[in-house]
């Protein structure tokens, strides 16, 4: 389990980074962040790129910092940088919770956020962070930067709207208001697996203690990580109870196309959101 | 394809090395440094026999590439004892009986070397999330956390 | 106070904690290249051709071979079993013809580099035509060759009277049951290094395991060479489990490299590689049923399985098969059996033994019956377990069948007594109390129970050579080996307690074909019985023969002298005149006056142990299980391994090796299996996909090791513990879910998944 034999560039610039993928991006040439689901793939030599262009080096990739209202989280910044909060509120502390999730500690201590999502794993935890939270995609390429919405960005089952010579340089993703309650719960067979079932809730209450602004996204059952409409006009003006939740996990439910193991994921559906309510907002 | 010459700073020491861009860190430490205690279980990243610390990272050596670690602090078990006196983790795994076989056991003691010097006071249940990073066929776990929970009471 | 019995400090550890281990890829030799396997990539199909010259267009490869290569080598012959005319399905070290699982060798390439090798093993271009895949070893037979359908044998075992029995019952209870595809997946994969030494025309091969002589011998015979001339070396071992250590096609192909190519070949078998290639097991299905009694007393048991041998017969034969119906009938009185086993090839990996073989499966399927039994006859579960336990005063229990070519002779045991300790230890009877009261409050949980027979100490034969040398320190070589349980530290506690050494002065050598011309290795939990007698004997009469030597020495008689912490001194004046170990030895040394009245001089004995009969060590499981009503999953919550192991040697190796074993069972019973999709294709060929168990599954495990019944088969009363860890964990777990279910019956199959969980949970509330 060697990887096939490859050329390995190591940019220090972003400019650099972005000629080099411009010139072998057209060979198969791949973005190397993390490597901890690239390098695996190459060991199987299910992925055989002849050229890694690899952004560890590339100055500037790192930054992590709230500015303007926005979390701004660069190419290369791994998953353990989220084990502490990194942004004031609700934002940090649920991102605090949904890095636990991800693999093992090892891993994430190489694994990186941008790179999560540009692999576009389903059964991935960022991904769905960044569908429900609302996340803008910082594409950069010789033709400057682009900005993609995360719902745009992930197209399918490990497919995003990157061009080949493209490189996500960055993240940005929206403060939550101090009053926003959120739920993340994940199922997988063992600890540290890839998901079968997630949900993240995001709702406030108003001052009646009516739900408002519910998000609900759905993660590991279907290609993409989305969310559900039809299950957050269930919530909206509602009042928590453990009814109304039991009708929004049935929503659900019945709004997931599972990939495979429809009746079991679909169970799963419902008991994820089920749950993921209850965490965000005691009924 | 071309090789590439690097410096790995393995347990304090230089290594001149020339390798393939493909040579893992561990493929490298074993291979060109000649230090086998790090084992490969998988190559792929889940049983964790491979585990080194990266400027005080636990890291999985079959998931970085040599070329990466350059300039790196890079520690593996054979660093661990003093001359001929095993360190107080190591010692532990005797006492407690933490190891069978012993072929996951330098990734195991690296693992829980991060852990402690991360935390000496974690809680039960943050030592098993940990410790279930890196798979044993052999002992089952428990003397193993009964290790790791050994040195770390003696830390506090 | 003797070590025999103490939990001292292994002797192995210090290397493996250093980072000095010598596994099979820590070797390397000058001048090495390296060898990789093309596999097969279909599960069934006619081989058309296999073109290696693109291969050997790429820098650095030295060597492609195919199975006309390698023609002259015979098929890997079988070292276990009994039942005859099996020898047309062993598999060919190159596949011929055919391909029949999904990981097959089909070529060889050798080159300079791992990496390399592997390049060019991609660029062999392999012709098949696909041919249907069996999956199912329950199906109708279908051929395997032109002549030769895919059922080589049936398995037959049977006594008493067993249509009267049925004919007379007050019920009958049949269940169909399956246990999963499954292994034992050590943590280092395999390896083999062969290098040929012209110089001395030796051929070694290192990074070995389990059974070096048989290895040796059969290598030798395959490759038309001297068995003296072909020496087999052990390292350390990552774990073996059964499946590491037997003779596989790549031991052959490197040894066959290394003497064509003369050059050391070496071969690391990587983790995708051992998910296809290395034996798989477990994988059967049963049609059982039961004729009881109105008190619930078992009358007759007949149970036709279907055993999943996967693609070919390997080392083993039919030997799982055949264990599965000799003890499948465990601690219970049956008088009347019939056991119906088709042993069946499917285009999967091929399966023979891993940890407890055919007995965790046969504890799945008696246990599940015993349960069922109660909740037909309305008995509690214990109680109907109790009415037909063997008991004590029945003990030797000759039954009338054998398994591994013995009769099975239960040797001693007092079952209800371990099911009365292990019970009170779990606390069952609050527990009982507990769940119903969580049941009451809306929750799924349960309890549930597997007793169950090990076997251990398959003869027949083991011997060590013991020697002192002249600084005292001992040196005991052994046929037997170590898979990394701690056979150095367990045998070298026997020497010292027999010859009056500390037990650190001991060194053990093992798995080495060149110390020693006979061995069996280690397997089937028969070390400590087999070699550890033989340990014992040698260890004694080493000491019998320094004190002769002594009392010759010191002008004393032999009656009035001990050994002590490696001195020989008088037992009434201890601080009087004595001599050390290594004093006797020098004083048998070559040439002395001493040496020339005996056969052989120095301070050493060769010593062997016979047995005919293996021991039977027995065990109880109990389970505390908590299911998640949303999602299926089962947590583990409370469980206990009660084992009566005979003796003990040390201790604490005794509740390692149990607290392995369980980790083991609860794999099998919760989370691991091979998955194969309908054209035959692995599912489970990462670790990503291979689930097993880490730290965070095992539950809070006790341990109860009981001394009640040595065995009377060998003079230092043990019996194996390798086993009873793995043995009963599907069965105790699949209980407890079951009850927790509302003991409906609905656990028919391990392993137990979520979604059959929730599924049955759904049922359960219609």
């Amino acid at each position: 389990m060697k990887p096939a034999p490859f050329d390995w560039h190591a940019p220090t610039t972003l400019a650099e980074a972005a000629s080099l993928l411009a010139r072998l991006a057209p060979e198969d040439g791949r973005v190397l962040a993390g490597g901890q689901s690239l390098l695996p793939a190459m060991a199987l030599r299910v992925a055989r790129p002849p050229h890694l262009v690899d952004i560890n080096r590339v100055a500037g990739l790192d930054v992590l910092a709230v500015e303007g209202g926005l979390l701004r989280i660069g190419a290369v910044v791994r998953h353990v940088a989220f084990e502490k909060p990194v942004a004031p509120g609700p934002l940090g502390a649920l991102l605090a919770e949904v890095v636990r999730h991800i693999a093992h500690w090892p891993i994430r201590q190489r694994g990186t956020f941008c790179g999560s999502l540009c692999h576009a794993d389903p059964a991935a935890e960022w991904p769905l962070v960044a569908v429900v939270l609302e996340a803008v995609m910082l594409a950069h390429s010789l033709r400057g930067d682009r900005r993609i919405a995360a719902v745009d960005f992930l197209r399918g089952l490990l497919d995003t709207a990157l061009a080949p010579d493209e490189l996500l340089r960055g993240v940005e993703i929206p403060l939550l208001p101090q009053d926003a309650c959120w739920g993340f719960v994940e199922v997988s067979r063992r600890a540290g697996d890839f998901a079968q079932a997630m949900a993240l809730v995001v709702l406030r209450l108003d001052a009646q203690g009516r739900i408002v602004t519910p998000r609900v996204g759905i993660g590991g059952v279907e290609a993409v990580p989305r969310r559900l409409a039809v299950v957050e006009a269930v919530l909206e003006g509602q009042t928590p109870s453990a009814a109304l939740f039991a009708a929004a996990a049935e929503a659900a439910a019945g709004a997931v196309d599972p990939m495979e193991d429809a009746a079991y994921r679909r169970a799963l559906t419902r008991t994820v959101t089920l749950r993921a309510l209850h965490q965000a907002c005691p009924a | 394809m071309k090789d590439h010459a690097l410096t790995l700073t393995v347990n304090g020491a230089a290594h001149r090395i020339t390798v393939p861009a493909r040579r893992s860190l561990a493929d490298a430490l074993r291979e060109d440094c000649g230090l086998t205690g790090t084992h490969l279980g998988c190559e792929h990243g889940v049983c964790g026999a491979c585990t080194v610390l990266v400027d005080g990272a636990p890291i999985r050596a079959c998931l970085m590439l040599a070329v990466q670690a350059e300039g790196a602090e890079i520690r593996t078990v054979e660093g661990l004892a003093s001359g001929g006196t095993l360190n107080p983790l190591q010692q532990a795994f005797t006492d407690h009986h933490a190891l069978q076989c012993g072929f996951c056991t330098p990734g195991f003691l690296m693992l829980a070397t991060a852990m402690l010097e991360e935390n000496p006071a974690m809680e039960e249940a943050e030592m098993v999330d940990r410790l279930s990073a890196n798979l044993c066929r052999c002992t089952g776990y428990t003397n193993i956390l009964r290790a790791v929970q050994a040195v770390a009471a003696a830390r506090r | 106070m003797s070590v025999f019995g103490q939990s001292v400090m292994r002797l192995e550890d210090a290397p493996l904690l250093r980072g000095e281990g010598a596994f099979a890829a820590d070797i390397d030799f000058p001048r090495q290249i390296h060898m990789r396997v093309v596999r097969a990539e279909m599960a069934h199909a006619r081989l058309v051709s296999v073109d290696v010259t693109p291969a050997l267009d790429l820098p650095g490869v030295i060597a492609a071979w195919s199975a006309a290569d390698v023609a002259e080598v015979p098929p890997i012959p079988f070292r276990a079993t009994k039942v005859r005319g099996l020898e047309p399905y062993c598999q060919p070290i190159l596949a011929q013809g055919r391909v029949r699982y999904v990981g097959e060798p089909v070529a060889v390439i050798f080159a300079e580099d791992a990496a390399v090798a592997e390049d060019a093993a991609d660029l062999v271009l392999v012709e098949l035509e696909e041919l249907p895949a069996l999956l199912d070893a329950a199906a109708e037979p279908t051929d395997f060759d032109a002549t030769r359908n895919t059922e080589p044998t049936i398995v037959r075992k049977s006594y008493g009277e067993l249509d009267a029995a049925f004919r007379d019952a007050h019920v009958v209870v049949a269940l169909d049951l399956a246990i999963g595809r499954h292994s034992g997946v050590p943590m280092e994969t395999r390896g083999a290094i062969a290098r040929y030494d012209a110089a001395q025309d030796v051929l070694e091969l290192h990074g070995t395991a389990k059974k070096q002589h048989w290895n040796r011998d059969e290598i030798a015979r395959l490759l038309g060479r001297a068995p003296s001339s072909v020496h087999l070396f052990e390292g350390h071992v990552g774990g073996g489990f059964g499946v590491r250590g037997e003779l596989y096609p790549e031991d052959l192909l490197v040894c066959l490299a290394a003497l064509r190519l003369r050059r050391p070949v070496k071969w690391i078998e990587d983790r995708r590689e051992h998910l296809v290639a290395t034996n798989h097991s477990r994988e059967q299905r049963h049609r059982i049923r039961a004729a009881v009694d109105a008190e619930g007393r078992i009358l007759a048991i007949d149970n036709v399985f279907f055993h999943d041998q996967g693609a070919y017969i390997r080392t083993h034969g039919a030997r799982v098969a055949d264990m599965s119906a000799g003890l499948l009938l465990g601690p219970y009185r049956v008088p009347a059996y019939r056991a119906t086993g088709h042993f069946r090839l499917t285009n999967k990996t091929p399966a023979a033994t891993y940890r407890s073989p055919g007995r965790f499966e046969g504890s799945f399927v008696r246990e599940r019956l015993m349960d069922a039994i109660a909740a037909r006859c309305g008995l509690d579960r214990v109680e109907v377990r109790r009415r037909n336990f063997v008991d004590v005063s029945e003990m030797p229990y000759a039954r009338p069948l054998d398994a591994l070519g013995t009769d099975v002779v239960l040797d001693s045991g007092d079952y209800a007594l371990l099911l009365d300790k292990a019970l009170a230890r779990f606390g069952w009877d609050a527990r009982v109390a507990d769940v119903a009261r969580r049941r009451a409050a809306g929750e799924s949980v349960g309890l549930g129970l597997g007793v169950f027979v090990e076997k251990s100490g398959l003869g027949p034969s083991d011997g060590v050579r013991m020697t002192v040398d002249a600084t005292g320190a001992v040196e005991l070589v052994t046929g037997a080996a170590s898979v990394g349980q701690g056979v150095e530290t367990a045998l070298a506690q026997i020497a010292a307690a027999a010859l009056g050494v500390d037990y650190r002065r001991v060194r053990v050598v093992r798995g080495r074909t060149d110390r020693i011309e006979f061995g069996s290795g280690a397997h089937a939990s028969r070390v400590t019985v087999m070699s550890g007698s033989a340990t014992h004997q040698a260890g004694l009469a080493l000491a019998a023969l320094a004190k002769q030597t002594a009392a010759a020495l010191l002008q004393t008689p032999e009656d009035a002298l001990e050994i002590v912490d490696g001195v020989v001194r008088r037992v009434d004046t201890p601080e009087g005149a004595s001599v050390t170990l290594g004093e006797v030895a020098r004083a048998l040394a070559p040439g002395t006056k001493l040496s020339r009245d005996r056969a052989t001089p120095g301070l050493t004995v060769e010593s062997w142990f016979h047995s005919d009969h293996m021991a039977y060590p027995y065990g109880v499981h109990l389970a505390q299980v908590a299911l998640d009503r949303g999602t299926g999953q089962v947590k583990v919550e409370h469980y206990l391994v009660g084992y009566d192991v005979g003796r003990a040697v040390n201790p604490m190796l005794v509740e390692g090796q149990i607290a392995g074993g369980f980790a083991q069972g609860l794999g099998g019973a919760l989370y691991e299996e091979f998955r194969y999709d309908e054209r035959g294709q692995p599912l489970s060929t990462t670790f990503a996909d291979y689930l097993m168990p880490t730290i965070a599954e095992m539950p809070p495990l006790d341990i109860l090791v009981t001394e009640d019944a040595p065995s009377p088969l060998n003079p230092i009363g043990v019996k194996g513990a390798g086993e009873g860890g793995t043995n009963a964990v599907g069965a105790a777990i699949a209980s407890a879910v079951d009850d927790a279910l509302g003991g409906r019956g609905q656990v028919t199959q391990l392993p137990i998944m979520p979604r059959d969980v929730l599924r049955f949970l759904a049922e359960g509330a219609a």
